[in-house]
């Protein structure tokens, strides 16, 4: 699937567009972002990682 | 207990207001859960080429980025909505044949729309039911999805199979991510668009779910 095919170029344009749309707000959000406390990032990651157990599994299965 | 944390004194009517975009956001998703579907069911039976992919990708971006903003608090944009997810679901089509096409791929493909069901109603609901502000992930997703599509953009030309698995996995992260920062956004932003937030929750399961597809197609046992 990759190389120069017309198709490529096409979603690396569009891949492209998006990033330079998504980058002002995400520079905001960076630099102006609330910081979060090791309590809540530890908040978020336990779910986060019960998401990649649950992945495994439906590897495993398959 | 945390005060900071939890203890937060409501008015009635901000509650109501909350419980009324939580009520309106899940009843246009599922909606559109269900259309984006039937948009790919359509576009399965009447074998659209990628092309038909790439191209309903750019209308939805287009309508995404120029026209909801713009219409985003009248009724109009409950059509734009259909239209963006419409488009999305309908690219979606050539991706499920290549899957059907596999000795394995209904199996694989039920397995993804599944696993994506079961991780949105549980992060759903962890956000839903702790009312934690998940506000500080945003810089961080945001720096994971732009990581991404350079990632993403790199890998259109240089194909390395290693790294496009590895895209795949980041994106179940960030999109996983993404569900527990607009599901708390819903609950503890007075400013929230139930129409933004529709759109915003539909693209994280849609990405997760084509990328837990990806990840299984890729893994699996079977050929």
């Amino acid at each position: 699937m990759g190389g120069f095919s017309w198709l490529n170029i096409g979603w690396a344009l569009l891949l492209g567009a998006m990033l330079v749309m998504v980058w002002p707000r995400a520079r905001t959000m960076m630099k102006e972002g609330r910081k979060g406390s090791a309590a809540e990032w530890k908040a978020a990651l336990i779910p986060l990682l019960l998401v990649i157990g649950f992945v495994v599994l439906l590897i495993l299965s398959v | 207990m945390n005060f900071n944390e939890t203890a937060v004194v409501r008015s009635p009517e901000a509650v109501f207001a909350t419980n009324k975009l939580i009520r309106n956001t899940y009843t246009l998703l599922s909606m559109t859960l269900i259309f984006s579907a039937v948009m790919a069911l359509v576009s399965m039976t009447i074998q659209v080429g990628p092309m038909a992919h790439l191209l309903s990708s750019v209308g939805a971006i287009a309508l995404l980025w120029l026209v909801l903003p713009r219409t985003a608090n009248s009724a109009s944009g409950i059509g734009v909505v259909f239209a963006i997810t419409g488009l999305l679901g309908f690219g979606l089509g050539p991706m499920l044949n290549h899957y059907m096409a596999l000795s394995n791929g209904p199996q694989l493909i039920a397995t993804a729309a599944g696993g994506t069901g079961v991780i949105f109603l549980a992060l759903s609901g962890y956000a839903l039911t702790t009312r934690k502000d998940f506000s500080f992930m945003g810089g961080f997703l945001m720096t994971g999805m732009i990581v991404v599509i350079v990632a993403m953009i790199a890998n259109m030309f240089l194909a390395i199979p290693a790294l496009s698995l590895a895209m795949s996995a980041a994106i179940v992260m960030i999109m996983s991510g993404f569900i527990l920062y607009d599901t708390s956004r819903m609950v503890n932003d007075p400013h929230a668009n139930y129409l933004m937030m529709t759109v915003s929750l539909f693209l994280s399961i849609l990405n997760l779910f084509v990328s837990l597809l990806h990840l299984l197609g890729a893994l699996s046992n079977n050929d």
